[in-house]
């Protein structure tokens, strides 16, 4: 036996059963926006709070003019958020703004707390030339080294283990900050999430592991995903903390982020954080989930919109009040509409860029290949619109 | 300039790395207080602190995951993967991560301070999972650089380059020859140019290509062909990922031709890479067909190895094979 292994030893065979761990859920808010008695707030000015509710708003709007645009077909593929803005916000609003955040690819909320202008948002979704991607990845793959917000990848969980890497980075400058990885439900079934947990513990980064358990992978439910009480258990097999969240309360969130940071920042303890929430929209613009759940479950979850409760809340706050509300919601539909029809009329991304940041300098064959096509495109420019108009025709 | 095995030349540019640059950081499965099962990070946790050079728990694709957030943060993380067979876990960080993380940011963000190594080849008796040479599966992926040293100097000159090279490195180390290569390495800190091959050997009638351990049987198949005089050109490509098409062709277009020899197999190896280049850019000065002498297309085997393997009078054979088209 290991020597790390606490020895009680028993002489009739004794199993634990795999449901021995059970997990509550923190939640503070009701649905009406009272706060449930001797529930712990979290330290919240009416500044903030008004800031954490206006990305909140604005994802949601952002959502659903963006999902119209691709029904339009002005974007070739979009991903809704809608339901878990209470995760991905105030996850964010939890943190420092100097925390490196290492998302999956639904928490365009945290971008939006952070800043990252609706222009900014645009011009990725469009990949035209001012996209800090260069129009090389499809729409939804945001990054701002600026926001310290990583560039997202498609492939599921690579950046879990990759948030444990960086934060031991900032463990051993010294830096007093922690990196955040969020991942969902079904990227928990990856290898990655297992190594990232594990290795993290063991070499004690500060890193928050947040797990948006919003019930689905594509179709597939989480009944389907795993036989244990949900993500948060895991975490105590690989001897970290863990914390079970209402991911549909904003107050919940951020009060449990704000501890994880404290232990993950002043003590170099990684921690999971599991926020239970819904995806009340499709997987992406690709996907119909009435193939796979039935309305009445949507509505059940509907009827817990994560944003409706911050208003009643703010509203019992005397922070908020109709007028604003409707004025808010104006505001940030002209926005974001002036937005999309500039970033659409925008240049693409140069024909140059083929080449660029494979490396840090194109190689000569690279250079060369992009000669040819060049010369290619110079014969035949009515096949390639999107770049012959770009290039010199010497 | 001191008397250095391969490993000891390896030990030696990772402690000069360490020394100059307090972002270098050495991991991997016992690399710490062991020193790596081949002892190439011996007394580097003495030195330089458990922070900067440790123990992982045993897995791959977490080494590489971490390392690849690591270089993303701006440190310089030198990750060992204990034996090339067992890259593969780690396969998605480095052909989908780390070779791509600084296109798909557009420049935000990169892992290019990032190196790992890793012993490849067979030789030691080690059968299916401590024989392999993994090279041509990288090699298919833009946005990694990979180099394979032959001997001691080389290993250093090149592991301190590839350790500061601003890309994503991967670099195999010929494990056959880790103590029986041994060489003057110069003792302060120098690099070899990375994306360069080397002419060791000039010579007229054919021109030899090959890499890292494969270098040896190569120069003794060349003696052979001497003795029958036959003239040999010989060149060590180092540099898998970008390579030196350059050198390559004009050695060609003087000897009119080529014998490229790998451990890998036949099929999909990166000689196939390299005729095709050759014959486009030499299709008039070819004498012969390019001559590819490889392992065989099978899994690497254990009693029958040096049956498998590409051995001096293989390609020997091959070389009269080419001279006498």
């Amino acid at each position: 036996m290991s020597m790390d292994i606490q020895e009680r030893v028993i002489h009739t065979p004794e199993f634990t059963p795999g449901n021995a761990l059970q997990i509550p859920i923190y939640r503070v808010l009701q649905q009406d926006g009272s706060v449930i008695p001797g529930a712990l707030v979290p330290e919240l000015d009416e500044a903030q709070a008004l800031k954490i509710y206006r990305a909140m708003v604005f994802t949601r709007v952002l959502d659903e003019r963006m999902l119209a645009a691709q029904r339009q077909g002005r974007l070739s593929f979009y991903l809704q958020s809608t339901g878990e803005e209470a995760t991905t916000v105030g996850f964010a609003a939890a943190l420092d703004d100097a925390d490196m955040i290492m998302a999956q690819y639904r928490e365009q909320g945290a971008l939006a707390y952070r800043g990252f202008s609706v222009e900014e948002f645009m011009n990725q979704l469009f990949g035209n030339d001012q996209d800090y991607g260069k129009g090389r990845q499809m729409p939804i793959h945001y990054g701002s080294r600026e926001l310290h917000y990583m560039t997202i990848s498609s492939p599921l969980a690579t950046q879990i283990p990759q948030a444990a890497g960086y934060a031991y980075g900032q463990k051993l400058a010294g830096q007093q900050r922690c990196t955040v990885t969020v991942f969902g439900e079904g990227a928990a079934s990856e290898g990655d999430f297992h190594a990232a947990l594990n290795m993290a513990a063991v070499l004690k980064v500060p890193v928050i592991f947040l797990c948006r358990n919003n019930g689905y992978a594509i179709s597939t439910p989480s009944s389907e995903q795993f036989a244990a009480d949900g993500i948060a258990p895991r975490a105590v097999g690989y001897g970290m903390q863990s914390i079970r969240v209402d991911g549909n309360d904003v107050l919940a969130v951020c009060k449990a982020m704000q501890e994880a940071r404290k232990l993950a920042v002043e003590q170099n303890e990684p921690v999971l954080v599991e926020a239970m929430s819904y995806r009340l929209a499709a997987h992406s613009s690709s996907d119909d989930p009435s193939g796979y759940r039935n309305k009445a479950e949507e509505d059940k979850w509907r009827a817990k919109d994560p944003i409706l409760r911050m208003k009643n809340w703010l509203l019992a706050q005397n922070w908020w009040d109709d007028t604003r509300e409707k004025q808010l919601l104006e505001e940030l539909r002209q926005q974001v509409l002036a937005a999309m029809k500039l970033a659409q009329q925008r240049p693409p991304a140069r024909l140059e860029d083929l080449i660029t940041d494979v490396y840090d300098e194109p190689p000569a064959l690279l250079r060369q290949q992009l000669e040819n096509l060049k010369a290619h495109i110079r014969k035949y420019p009515e096949a390639y619109p999107k770049s012959a108009g770009g290039i010199d025709h010497g | 300039m001191a008397e250095m095995n391969l490993l000891q030349a390896i030990n030696n540019a990772l402690d000069i790395a360490m020394a100059s640059n307090d972002k270098v950081i050495c991991f991997g499965e016992d690399v710490g207080v062991f020193g790596g099962v081949f002892r190439a990070t011996s007394h580097l946790q003495e030195k330089y602190g458990r922070a900067r050079c440790f123990n992982t728990p045993l897995v791959e694709q977490g080494i590489i995951g971490f390392a690849n957030g690591l270089a993303a943060q701006g440190s310089v993380p030198v990750a060992e993967i204990q034996f090339a067979d067992y890259i593969f876990p780690a396969f998605d960080q480095i052909v989908n991560e780390a070779a791509k993380f600084r296109y798909r940011s557009g420049n935000l963000f990169d892992v290019g301070g990032l190196t790992i190594r890793t012993p490849y080849g067979g030789g030691i008796a080690g059968g299916l999972y401590h024989s392999q040479s993994p090279e041509a599966y990288f090699a298919h992926t833009p946005g990694l650089k990979i180099v394979v040293p032959r001997n001691p100097h080389q290993a250093k000159g090149l592991l301190l380059a590839a350790i500061r090279d601003p890309n994503p490195v991967l670099f195999f180390e010929p494990k056959r020859i880790y103590r029986a290569s041994v060489s003057e390495v110069p003792e302060e800190d120098y690099e070899l140019p990375l994306g360069q091959a080397e002419v060791l050997k000039e010579g007229a009638d054919i021109t030899l290509l090959a890499w890292g351990a494969q270098m040896e049987p190569l120069e003794k198949a060349a003696d052979l062909a001497e003795k029958e005089g036959i003239s040999c050109e010989i060149i060590d490509l180092r540099s898998i990922l970008p390579w030196d098409a350059d050198t390559v062709a004009a050695s060609v277009m003087k000897t009119g031709r080529l014998l490229i020899s790998h451990e890998a197999p036949l099929t999909g190896g990166f000689a196939g890479e390299i005729a095709a280049t050759i014959q486009e850019r030499c299709f008039l000065y070819l004498e012969s067909p390019i001559s590819r002498v490889t392992g065989l297309d099978t899994p690497f085997p254990l009693v029958l190895e040096k049956e498998y393997l590409p051995d001096q009078l293989k390609i020997f054979e091959a070389i009269k094979h080419s001279v006498n088209f």
